[in-house]
């Protein structure tokens, strides 16, 4: 196998913890994760060297994205499914860390889950949302606070839908 | 910085994540000893890193499924594109039954039953023409391509296939489910014929979908509002790795979204 292959393969554990919290359903989640690596095995000759890791979590993000802008284009209702029943425990007072990611909007769950989750420097996040070091920061300081506010019982703000 | 002992949020946010220099790093710390608030929040900041990986950290342990083994996502990528793996039986019930794929917008079953059918049926009947394949030879490319873009009412530009030991054999003007249709043919040094079939559909975009008639096999896939049918003979490997080319080429032309 290439190393470019090892490479790759090697990531996939990661990229489908950071696509289960990113959207929250398992399904989706790894059907993203399998779209990513085929687009990845497809476009090795794009790959020069480089940060392999954030190169997938670009390729994972953006697909994701598309998939929301498709959902968001299509009048159907889609419930966020939780399908993982161990998620809802009393951990958290009630309130749980997996509704708390749903009170953020797309660019702060990525941020903050490519962080906290994967461990990626805020440069690297940067790189993956295509935006400046000073937009990731303030993305994550929001991201945590609405979080906390969730967690801590206050109502949510109404969320506005971009 | 107006006051250096000052500490903003968004560096109490990089104290967290380990991002400050060393000398920040030691005015946070002596700051949170006097500002309890902040001490909290910084806490409360860690919990949620705490629970999230509590949360998601165990997948990293876990084996992926054997669907993500990328010998068989290179072996079958042309399937992976799509949730649903086309078999005879479902092309054949699929005009009643009608198509389902989990995340991936499914194209109207009538769109893709359709095309395949006139497709092939287009295969059958000019592959087997010594004398008339085509109407326009492929050493017209230029005019060829024009005049088959202006009647099917979009900019066509059949793949080349050169690498695949395919030769443009030429040409000709269809009528199609939704109107005219391009039928493009290709053939290799050994006499073997593949043809693309393409027409104008509503849907924008969708992945490749493999089918199979009789002796020939079909791959489907919607690029640009146009359906495209690449048809060959059933020597699935060979005409998988004709379609992916052709897919890819025609795939490259659209803006990267």
């Amino acid at each position: 196998m290439s190393e470019f292959r090892e490479r790759i393969e090697a990531a996939i554990p990661a990229l489908r913890r950071y696509a289960r919290a990113l959207t929250r359903d398992a399904e989706t989640a790894d059907d993203i994760v399998q779209d990513t690596l085929v687009r990845a095995l497809r476009s090795e000759h794009l790959f020069h060297g480089g940060d392999m890791r954030a190169w997938l979590y670009t390729i994972l993000t953006n697909l994701n994205r598309n998939r929301l802008r498709t959902l968001a284009r299509r009048p159907v209702v889609t419930p966020i499914k939780d399908t993982d029943a161990t998620a809802s425990g009393p951990d958290s007072g009630g309130r749980d860390i997996v509704r708390a990611l749903e009170m953020l909007t797309e660019e702060q769950r990525s941020a903050l889950l490519l962080v906290v989750l994967e461990s990626l420097t805020y440069r690297e996040v940067s790189e993956v949302q295509g935006v400046p070091i000073g937009t990731v920061m303030s993305r994550l300081a929001r991201a945590r606070n609405e979080i906390k506010a969730y967690l801590d019982g206050e109502r949510p703000a109404l969320r506005r839908v971009k | 910085m107006h006051d250096r002992d000052h500490v903003s949020e968004e560096e109490l946010n990089a104290y967290v994540d380990n991002e400050l220099p060393a000398d920040r790093r030691s005015i946070v710390e002596a700051w949170l000893s006097t500002h309890p608030e902040d001490a909290a929040r910084v806490a409360a900041w860690r919990k949620q890193a705490e629970l999230l990986c509590q949360r998601f950290g165990h997948l990293e342990y876990e084996t992926p499924p054997p669907r993500f083994g990328l010998d068989r996502l290179i072996r079958r990528r042309l399937g992976a594109l799509t949730a649903v793996a086309a078999s005879l039986a479902a092309f054949l019930i699929g005009a009643a039954a009608g198509w389902t794929a989990h995340g991936v917008q499914a194209e109207k079953p009538s769109d893709l039953v359709r095309f395949t059918n006139d497709a092939l049926l287009a295969y059958r009947l000019y592959t087997v023409e010594v004398r008339h394949p085509v109407e326009v030879p492929g050493d017209e490319r230029p005019h060829l391509v024009q005049w088959l873009s202006k009647r099917v009412g979009s900019p066509l530009n059949p793949p080349e296939l050169d690498k695949q030991g395919l030769k443009l054999v030429g040409g000709r003007l269809l009528p199609g489910p939704t109107g005219p249709s391009a039928f493009f043919m290709y053939e290799n040094p050994a006499g073997e014929r593949f043809t693309l079939y393409c027409g104008r559909v509503k849907d924008s975009q969708t992945a490749l979908r493999y089918t199979t008639g009789g002796q020939n096999a079909a791959y489907y896939w919607v690029d640009r509002n146009l359906a495209y049918v690449l048809s060959g003979p059933m020597e699935t490997a060979k005409l998988r790795e004709i379609a992916q080319a052709a897919y890819d080429q025609i795939d490259r032309r659209m803006p990267q979204g």
